[in-house]
C-alpha cells in the first residue's frame, strides 16, 4: 500500500474491506500529501486534520465491528468552502466570512458524515463562487498541479486541484455556470453537475439560487458516480429538490456501453474561440464514440449563443439579493462599528471592505438589472432566453440521447492573464452555462492533452433532466477506451510536484 | 409640532375623502412560514430562531402548508378569487430587523384577489351596509423587532444602541389591501373602523389568528386622500402607520381628513409620505417621504416553488368555511329575540362570541348579555383590555346567576364576586365564602337594623303610616348601609311594613 494517494476511491474501499489498509492510514497519507504540496498548490483554505482522523478512526472501528457501511466509507474528501460545515470554518473564499464557524451542516455535509467520509478540509474557490480561475479568492489563488503558473479553473479550483495534486481522492464542488466542469477539464479530472434539484442546496451558500447545484468530483468516472449516489436525493429542506429516485449512476458507470446510442454534437459549441488542440481532442473523441457503435450526429441549438448574456443578467440579479444578508449584523465581518456611526453606515462600510471587486461588480450589475424600469428589459428578457435555451435542449433530446461539446474553449490559462478583462474570463464558461440555465446534468471528463501546451482537455456530456446516469454510461465508455489507449490514467502524464 | 387642522364638518363639506386600508395579520400557525421555529408570543429574545429565520448563509426556506391554507381561507372569506398559480417574490431592502435583507413576500401574483367585505355602519338615515372592495390578500413573512435602548422614547432617535429580536422574523403574515374605498362621504372614519372590526371578526371566526391589535397580531395602515368632488381624480395620499386599535383607526381617518383639508385649503400640496400615528396624543407625524420611493427590486423567489392550489382543495376549503359573521348575527338576533341595536352593542363590546358560548352552554341569553355588555365590559374598558382577557368564564357567570335567583346574592354582591374572579381569588363559591358576601337572610339582624333606623328618624314612621310608602326608601337605604349591602332589599321592605302594620 505504498501509493495510497494515487489509488481510486473504489480500490481504497476494497483494500479497507480486505483489511490491507485502514481509513486512518489513508487519511493520514492524504494529510501528509497536503502538508507536502499544498504550500505550492494552495487547494485548501482550512485543513481539518483532527476531525478527519477522528472520522477515519470511527469508520475503522465500525468496519472492524462488521457494521454495514456506505460504498465510500473511510475514503477522505476535500469539501468546497461554499458548504456550511458545523464546527469548520466556511468562508466562501471571502473576507466577509473570515472566521465564521457555521452552527449547522449543509445537507450534503450531513450525508458525507453519515457515509463515514472523513473531511480533509475546505477547498479554495473564487469569492462566493464568482470566477473561472480561483484567482478571485480573497485568500490567494490556487495553482494548477499540471503547471503551477496556471489556473486550476474556477470557481471550484481548490476541489479540482486537490484531486490533480493527489491531496484527496474525492471532492465536492458546486456548479452555477461551470464551476465543477471547467475546473475538472483544465486539471484532467472528472466532475459532474447533477440535474438541478438532484442534490440538496440546503447549507450551500447561494450564488444564484436557480442555477447552483452541488456535485461530485474525482479522478475517474466510477468514483464520481459513487460520490454522486452518496450526496444525491430529495431533501425537504430544499424546496427545489426533486422528490424522485436518484438515477442509477453507479450502475451506469460500471456499464459504459454506448452501442446504439445517439449522440449529438452541438454545432454552436465549437469553432471560433475554441483552441485548436481542444478541438482536435474533441474530434478524436467523436471518432472514438463512433468506433464504439454510437451514432454521432450534429444538432443545432440556435439560442446557445445568447446563453452567456442571459446568464450574466440572471446570475448577478439573484446574487445581488442572495448576498444582501452579508451586512455585518448577525455573523461574519463587521467594519466601522465605533459607536458613532449609524447601522446603515456600518453595513455599507462592512460590505465595501468585505467584498472583492468581482463580487461588487456582479452585485452592481444585478442591482441595476432588477431596478424599476429596467427589470423587463434585462431580467425579464434573460428569462425568455432561458426558456428558449431549454426548448433548444428539448428539441435536441428528441433526436439524441446525450449531447457533447468541449467543456472549456481553452486549456488552463496563465494566472493573471485574464484578470484585467472580465469578459474574456466569462467566455470560459460559454459551453458550460447552457445546462445550468436549463437545469440539466453535465459531466466533464479528460480526453487527452492539447498538443500545443500539453495541458488537459475536457469533454462535456449533457443529458436530459434526471437522466444523470447517461453521463456516467457515456463517460465510462470513453474512459475505458482512453485508459487502454494511454496505458494508464491521464495523470500519469502529469509532471511530479516538487516537495512530494 | 402640531399641524393645522380644519374642522371635520367643514372639511367634509369641501372635500370628498377616499380611504385605503392595509391590514397585516399574523397567522396563528404553530410554526413560522419557512422554518419549524415556534411562533409563541412573548418568549425570551432570540430563542425561537434557526439558520433559516436568521438568514444564515446557505439556509433555505421550506413553505408552511398551513400558512398557505390559511391564506386561501382568508381569501375565500373575503369573497376573493384564488390564484390557480402564483409565486413568492423577494422584496429587497436593507434593514437590520430583516435577516436576509429581503422579505419573502408576494408581488404581482397574490394568492387571493378581487374580493369585497360588506360592513354595517350607523348613518343619519339609519343602519346602512357599505361594500369595501378588496384588491388582494397575499402571503409574506414578518420581520424581527428592533428595540432601541437608552433613549427616553423607545424610538431610534436619542437611543444609545439598538438590539434586535428575531423571534418574530419569519412568522407568517397575510397582508390584506383594499382598493380605494370611495363614496363613504362623511362616514369615512366609521367605514374604516367597521371594516377593521368586521375583518377581525372574520379572521377570529376562521381561527387563523388571535387578531390582537395590542400585541401586533393585527396591524393597520390607513391611507387617505381628499379630492374636491367625487368626480375629481384621486388626490395624493398619506399612509398612516401603527394604527393599532379600532378607536385609532377611526381617529386617524378623521385626523387625516382634517389635516389634508387644512393644507389643501391653504394652497399647500399633500406630500406622499408615511406618517406615524401616536395613540397617546391622537395625532400623526411625518415619517419617510415616498416621493423618492424605495425601489424594492422585486423578482420571483427562486428558492421556493410556485404555488398551484388545486381547485378541489380550494372548493373543499370553501365548503368548510365557518358561517359568515353577518349571517350569524342575523340568526342570533332572531334566536335571542333582541334588537339590532342590542346586537350592535354586543359587537361593539367585542363579546358576541363569549355570549354565544355562554348561551350554548345553557345560560340565559339576557343574563349573558347583561354580564358581558355591562359589568365585564365596563371593567375591561377601565383596564384597557379585551373582555375575554379578564378570564371570567360562562361557567362562573352561570353560578353567579344561580346564586342570585336563589336569593343568596344580590346585584351589588355579585359585582364583588366578579371583582374576586378577575383578581383570581378562586371560584365563585370560594369567593362568596372568603369575602363573606352571602345575603343576610336571617330576619333578626334586619329587624334590629330597621328598629335602629326608625329610632334615628322617628318622623318617618308617621309619614309611612300616613300612606306615603315612598318614604320607606330612606329606611331601606339606611338598613342596606348598616348591613354593608348584604341585605335583600325586598325583604327589608317587607319587614318594615310588617313592623309598622302597613300593607302595600
Ligand atoms: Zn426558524
Amino acid at each position: 500500500m505504498s501509493d495510497l494517494i494515487r489509488m481510486n476511491a473504489s480500490d481504497l474501499v476494497e483494500a479497507m474491506n480486505a483489511g490491507q489498509v485502514s481509513s486512518v492510514e489513508i487519511t493520514q497519507a492524504h494529510l501528509d500529501r497536503i502538508a507536502a504540496v499544498d504550500g505550492d498548490v494552495h487547494a485548501f483554505l482550512h485543513v481539518n486534520s483532527k476531525g478527519a482522523l477522528d472520522a477515519a478512526a470511527a469508520v475503522d472501528a465500525q468496519r472492524a465491528d462488521g457494521q454495514s457501511l456506505s460504498a465510500l466509507a473511510g475514503v477522505p474528501l476535500g469539501l468546497k468552502d461554499i458548504l456550511a460545515s458545523k464546527g469548520l470554518p466556511t468562508t466562501c473564499g471571502s473576507k466577509m466570512l473570515e472566521g465564521w464557524i457555521p452552527p449547522y451542516d449543509a445537507t450534503v455535509v450531513t450525508k458525507l458524515r453519515d457515509a463515514g467520509i472523513p473531511i480533509l478540509g475546505k477547498t479554495n474557490m473564487d469569492e462566493f463562487a464568482m470566477g473561472s480561475s480561483t484567482e478571485h479568492s480573497a485568500y490567494g489563488p490556487t495553482h494548477n498541479p499540471w503547471d503551477l503558473e496556471r489556473i486550476p479553473g474556477g470557481s471550484g479550483g481548490g476541489s479540482s486541484a486537490c484531486l490533480a495534486a493527489f491531496e484527496a481522492p474525492l471532492a465536492i464542488g458546486s456548479d452555477t455556470g461551470g464551476s465543477i466542469r471547467q475546473p475538472a477539464a483544465v486539471t484532467g479530472t472528472v466532475g459532474v453537475k447533477p440535474t438541478y434539484g438532484g442534490v440538496s442546496r440546503y447549507g450551500v451558500v447561494a450564488l444564484a439560487s436557480s442555477l447552483d447545484q452541488v456535485g461530485p468530483c474525482a479522478r475517474n468516472v466510477l468514483d464520481t458516480a459513487l460520490l454522486h449516489s452518496v450526496i444525491a436525493g430529495h431533501d425537504p429542506r430544499d424546496s427545489t429538490s426533486i422528490n424522485k429516485p436518484v438515477p442509477d449512476v453507479v450502475g451506469a458507470a460500471r456499464r459504459g456501453d454506448v452501442k446504439g446510442m445517439k449522440i449529438g454534437v452541438v454545432r454552436e459549441l465549437s469553432g471560433e474561440g475554441f483552441q485548436a488542440g481542444v478541438q482536435t481532442r474533441f474530434d478524436e473523441t467523436v471518432t472514438l464514440l463512433e468506433g464504439l457503435g454510437a451514432e454521432v450526429i450534429e444538432v443545432s441549438c440556435p439560442n446557445f449563443p445568447h446563453a452567456l448574456a442571459a446568464y450574466y443578467l440572471i446570475l448577478p440579479s439573484e446574487c445581488s439579493s442572495n448576498l444582501a444578508k452579508f451586512d455585518g449584523i448577525r455573523f461574519g465581518l463587521r467594519v466601522g462599528d465605533d459607536g458613532s456611526k449609524s447601522v446603515e453606515q456600518v453595513m455599507s462600510e462592512t460590505r465595501a471592505a468585505g467584498f472583492g471587486p468581482e463580487v461588487i461588480r456582479r452585485i452592481m450589475l444585478g442591482t441595476y438589472a432588477l431596478s424599476a424600469g429596467y427589470y423587463d428589459a434585462y431580467y425579464g428578457q434573460a428569462q425568455k432566453i432561458r426558456t428558449l435555451i431549454a426548448q433548444d435542449f428539448d428539441k435536441a433530446f428528441a433526436q439524441v440521447d446525450v449531447l457533447i461539446s468541449p467543456t472549456a474553449p481553452t486549456t488552463a490559462f496563465k494566472i493573471g492573464e485574464k484578470m484585467a478583462d472580465p469578459v474574456s474570463m466569462y467566455l470560459n464558461d460559454v459551453a458550460t452555462i447552457p445546462v445550468n440555465l436549463a437545469g440539466l446534468p453535465g459531466m466533464s471528463l479528460p480526453i487527452g492533452l492539447a498538443t500545443e501546451d500539453n495541458l488537459p482537455v475536457g469533454l462535456q456530456i449533457m443529458a436530459p433532466a434526471m437522466a444523470d446516469d447517461r453521463l456516467y454510461n457515456v463517460g465510462a465508455a470513453i474512459e475505458r477506451e482512453l485508459l487502454s489507449k494511454w496505458g494508464g490514467p491521464i495523470w500519469a502524464q502529469a509532471p511530479e510536484l516538487a516537495g512530494a | 409640532m402640531a399641524e393645522a387642522l380644519m374642522k371635520y364638518d367643514e372639511a367634509i363639506a369641501n372635500f370628498d375623502p377616499v380611504l385605503g386600508l392595509e391590514v397585516h395579520v399574523e397567522l396563528g400557525t404553530n410554526t413560522k412560514m419557512f422554518c419549524g421555529c415556534s411562533t409563541v408570543f412573548g418568549a425570551e429574545p432570540n430563542t425561537q430562531v434557526c439558520p433559516v429565520c436568521l438568514g444564515l448563509p446557505g439556509a433555505l426556506p421550506a413553505l408552511n402548508r398551513i400558512g398557505v391554507e390559511s391564506a386561501i381561507r382568508i381569501g375565500l372569506a373575503l369573497n376573493c378569487e384564488i390564484a390557480t398559480w402564483c409565486r413568492f417574490a423577494r422584496k429587497n431592502y436593507f434593514y437590520p430587523d430583516m435577516p436576509k435583507n429581503f422579505q419573502t413576500s408576494q408581488y404581482d401574483e397574490p394568492i387571493a384577489f378581487e374580493g369585497y367585505l360588506d360592513v354595517d355602519i350607523d348613518t343619519d338615515e339609519g343602519p346602512k351596509t357599505f361594500r369595501v372592495p378588496i384588491e388582494r390578500a397575499h402571503m409574506e413573512e414578518d420581520t424581527g423587532k428592533n428595540l432601541h435602548m437608552g433613549g427616553a422614547t423607545g424610538r431610534i432617535h436619542g437611543a444609545d444602541y439598538s438590539l434586535v429580536d428575531y423571534n418574530r422574523a419569519g412568522i407568517p403574515l397575510i397582508e390584506i389591501v383594499t382598493k380605494p374605498v370611495e363614496g363613504t362621504g362623511k362616514y369615512a372614519p366609521e367605514v374604516a373602523k367597521a371594516y377593521v372590526s368586521a375583518l377581525r371578526e372574520i379572521l377570529r371566526g376562521l381561527g387563523v389568528s388571535d387578531v390582537k391589535m395590542e400585541q401586533g397580531s393585527l396591524r393597520c395602515d390607513v391611507n387617505l386622500s381628499l379630492r374636491e368632488t367625487p368626480e375629481s381624480k384621486l388626490g395624493t395620499r398619506s399612509e398612516t402607520k401603527n394604527v393599532n386599535s379600532l378607536r385609532s383607526v377611526e381617529r386617524a381617518v378623521r385626523y387625516e381628513v382634517m389635516r389634508h383639508a387644512a393644507r389643501l385649503t391653504a394652497g399647500e400640496r399633500i406630500v406622499q409620505e408615511t406618517r406615524h400615528w401616536h395613540e397617546d396624543t391622537g395625532i400623526s407625524t411625518s415619517g419617510r417621504s415616498k416621493e423618492d420611493a424605495e425601489d424594492y427590486r422585486y423578482f420571483p423567489e427562486p428558492d421556493l416553488m410556485p404555488i398551484a392550489p388545486s381547485r378541489e382543495w380550494v372548493e373543499e376549503l370553501r365548503a368548510n368555511l365557518p358561517e359568515n359573521p353577518a349571517v350569524r348575527r342575523t340568526r342570533l338576533t332572531a334566536a335571542w329575540n333582541i334588537s339590532d341595536l342590542e346586537m350592535q352593542n354586543l359587537m361593539n363590546a367585542g363579546v358576541l362570541e363569549l355570549v354565544e358560548a355562554a348561551v350554548s352552554a345553557g345560560m340565559n341569553p339576557d343574563a349573558a348579555r347583561k354580564w358581558y355588555t355591562g359589568e365585564l365590559a365596563r371593567v375591561a374598558n377601565e383596564r384597557g383590555v379585551e373582555v375575554e382577557e379578564l378570564g371570567v368564564t360562562h361557567v362562573e357567570l352561570s353560578r353567579i346567576e344561580a346564586l342570585i335567583s336563589e336569593g343568596a346574592l344580590n346585584d351589588k354582591l355579585a359585582r364583588q364576586v366578579l371583582d374576586g374572579l378577575i383578581a383570581g381569588e378562586g371560584d365563585v363559591d370560594s369567593i362568596v365564602a372568603g369575602r363573606g358576601l352571602a345575603v343576610v337572610s336571617d330576619d333578626g339582624p334586619l329587624i334590629e337594623a330597621i328598629d335602629a333606623a326608625l329610632a334615628a328618624d322617628p318622623a318617618v314612621v308617621e309619614t309611612i303610616k300616613s300612606g306615603k310608602l315612598a318614604a320607606a326608601g330612606s329606611v331601606v337605604g339606611a338598613v342596606m348601609k348598616a348591613t354593608r349591602g348584604q341585605a335583600d332589599a325586598a325583604r327589608v321592605r317587607e319587614l318594615l311594613f310588617e313592623r309598622l302594620g302597613v300593607s302595600e
